[in-house]
């Protein structure tokens, strides 16, 4: 593939945009209050708002930019528990998020290490790894809830769960892979383990343990809106079943745009980190 | 008879068979000995066991029977002592050259300051020609100028004895030449001992004192001793001019060609893997 020029693309990208909004503008223009029979399940999905509220036509994209614009603007207010500005959802998201991302870090980096080196570990633990890793982290909700027995440190310890694999998964297998010369290099240098595991091993293994937290952080933030909504309290994905009991569309629709580019700056942050440890062999 | 300054004292080397069957014999009952200073060259067809015999000498490697005596003590490992040439050279590509001698100069000198790690670096960099180059990472480096840096960070540890497998192997016929004058002039001026695996038969000629010639494998031997009896210092330049060159090539490729296969299968009868044979093919009858 030909590399295409940025700009030709930015402006391909920006037509796209406008073609898409136009498109959704003019079909909210046309679509009047239409009385559509209310299916009952959809009813009982729908909840309490819907029920006493009735239907609400789907937003136009003027009306939801209005809505962008109010979030943006006081995104932090606190008006009570049910009633906090998208920013502090955001951050208790972000805060979730965070912990148990660093604490499955803090485990699965050291832990990797020690599997990679030491083939007896990695044949004895691989199978529970691959037991748990397929396991849905939401399916772990409700054991966390028992034990915890609190709803917050629940949900971190969900990220925990869900973050873990791909870090340890990643860190043993680029400690296990780096190249016997490199290996013997440090040993004929008489380097110490530590050494050797600080100076040869972490930096050869660098970019497959940067990818594996990178894959790590991509679950994370998707597993936390779940999570939130299935928790609640606080968080952007409580904030979006909230919003959905409210039957605001424009504030899911805020927040949908919301979630997706605080996931995409995530990623490009581990991106960057992952470029700043890459070497060409 | 003394022991030599390196002795190799009846190693064999076996490796598990894949299936399950005896294990299969690389080489076995190999002694021989280098003495202080002296530059050794080891020759043989692919597989033999070259490469083997080097990683025990350097402790990279285990013997499944013998031992390898250094100035008296057994070897139980790498050694700072014991530097190795890599025929893939084992740079470390996240560091520059640099880096990669500094990593070898403190790995020697765990208390040095940083300036006179620096010091030292340079010293090593200018000696292999490498100044321009010095902060560039391996993956921007020639093949040469990666051998280079190699060389530099064997020899920045100042260790005692040099193995070398292969280490030339890689480069185009004007910079192999080059970089054998260079390390030529190296081992004379430190003294070095040295010990190098090679398929070139002019590079053995050039730089070697003695030349070991193995049989093929498996169960390789090694036949005879070469004693290369042509005056130094010799260069590059007029090596082939010698006289006795001709006859000391000749005899060297016959082995290669021919015999390295046939005394695989019978060694000839009194033939002693304790006392091999000495040839000094160089000298006229
Ligand atoms: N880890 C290993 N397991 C099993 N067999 C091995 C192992 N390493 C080497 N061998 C065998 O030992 C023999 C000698 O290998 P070695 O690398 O020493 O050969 P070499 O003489 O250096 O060859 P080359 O000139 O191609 O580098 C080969 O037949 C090889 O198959
Ligand atoms: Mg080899």
């Amino acid at each position: 593939m030909r590399a295409a020029r940025p700009l030709a693309s930015l402006t391909l990208s920006a037509l796209l945009l406008a073609l898409f909004i136009g498109i959704w503008q003019l079909s909210s223009l046309t679509s009047g209050a239409g009385d559509a029979v209310v299916d009952p399940e959809y009813a009982a999905l729908v909840g309490a708002a819907a029920a006493s509220g009735g239907q609400t036509p789907f937003p136009s994209p003027l009306q939801v930019g209005a809505r962008i614009l109010e979030h943006l603007t006081d995104p932090f207010y606190v008006r009570g528990t049910n009633d906090q500005g998208i920013g502090v959802q955001l951050a208790y998201s972000l805060g979730r998020v965070l912990t148990g991302y660093g604490i499955a870090a803090l485990v699965a980096i050291p832990l990797g290490f020690v599997i990679g080196m030491s083939p007896l570990l990695y044949g004895a633990l691989n199978p529970f790894i691959q037991v748990l890793r397929p396991i849905s982290p939401l399916a772990w909700m409700p054991l966390a809830l028992y034990t915890i027995k609190d709803s917050a440190v629940s949900s971190i310890f969900v990220i925990f769960i869900c973050s873990i694999w791909p870090m340890l998964i990643n860190t043993a297998f680029g400690v296990a892979s780096v190249r016997r010369e490199w290996l013997n290099v440090a040993r004929t240098l008489e380097c110490s383990t530590w050494r050797t595991a600080f100076r040869v091993i972490l930096p050869a293994a660098a970019p497959t343990i940067m990818t594996g937290l990178r894959i790590s952080i991509g679950i994370a933030w998707l597993v936390i809106v779940a999570a939130e909504m299935l928790v609640g309290g606080t968080g952007i994905g409580y904030f979006v079943w909230n919003q959905w009991n409210n039957l605001s569309l424009a504030d899911i629709l805020t927040a949908i745009l919301v979630i997706g580019i605080v996931g995409m700056v995530l990623d490009q942050l581990l991106a960057m980190a992952t470029r700043a440890v890459s070497y060409q062999e | 008879m003394g022991r030599a300054f390196v002795s190799v004292e009846g190693i064999a080397r076996r490796f598990p068979s894949t299936h399950g069957g005896p294990p299969q014999t690389v080489f076995e009952n190999v002694w021989f000995g280098i003495e202080e200073g002296e530059f050794v060259c080891l020759i043989g067809h692919s597989g033999c066991g070259k490469t083997t015999i080097l990683n025990i000498l350097a402790g990279l490697d285990r013997a499944s029977e013998g031992a390898v005596v250094v100035a008296g003590r057994e070897i139980d490992g790498p050694s700072l002592d014991r530097a190795v040439i890599f025929q893939s050279h084992a740079l470390l590509p996240w560091l520059t050259a640099e880096e990669n001698i500094a990593f070898a100069v403190r790995s020697r000198h765990p208390g040095w300051a940083r300036a006179q790690v620096a010091e030292e670096c340079r010293r090593w960099i200018d000696l292999v020609g490498l100044s321009a180059a010095a902060g560039k990472k391996p993956a921007q480096l020639s093949g040469g100028m990666k051998q280079r840096v190699g060389i530099a960070r064997a020899l920045s540890v100042r260790p005692k004895i040099l193995l070398m497998d292969e280490p030339f192997s890689a480069l185009d016929a004007l910079t192999r030449g080059m970089l054998q004058d260079e390390v030529n002039r190296i081992v004379a001026e430190t003294k070095l001992t040295a010990f190098m695996i090679t398929h070139d038969v002019d590079e053995a000629i050039l730089l070697a004192d003695r030349i070991l010639l193995m049989t093929n494998g498996p169960n390789a031997k090694i036949a005879e001793v070469v004693v290369n009896t042509l005056p130094r210092p010799r260069t590059r330049h007029d090596v082939h001019h010698l006289p006795g060159y001709a006859e000391l090539r000749n005899h060297i490729l016959d082995f290669l060609v021919d015999r390295s296969q046939r005394l695989a299968e019978t060694m000839p009868s009194g033939w002693d893997p304790r006392r091999i044979p000495e040839v000094r093919p160089a000298v006229p009858a």
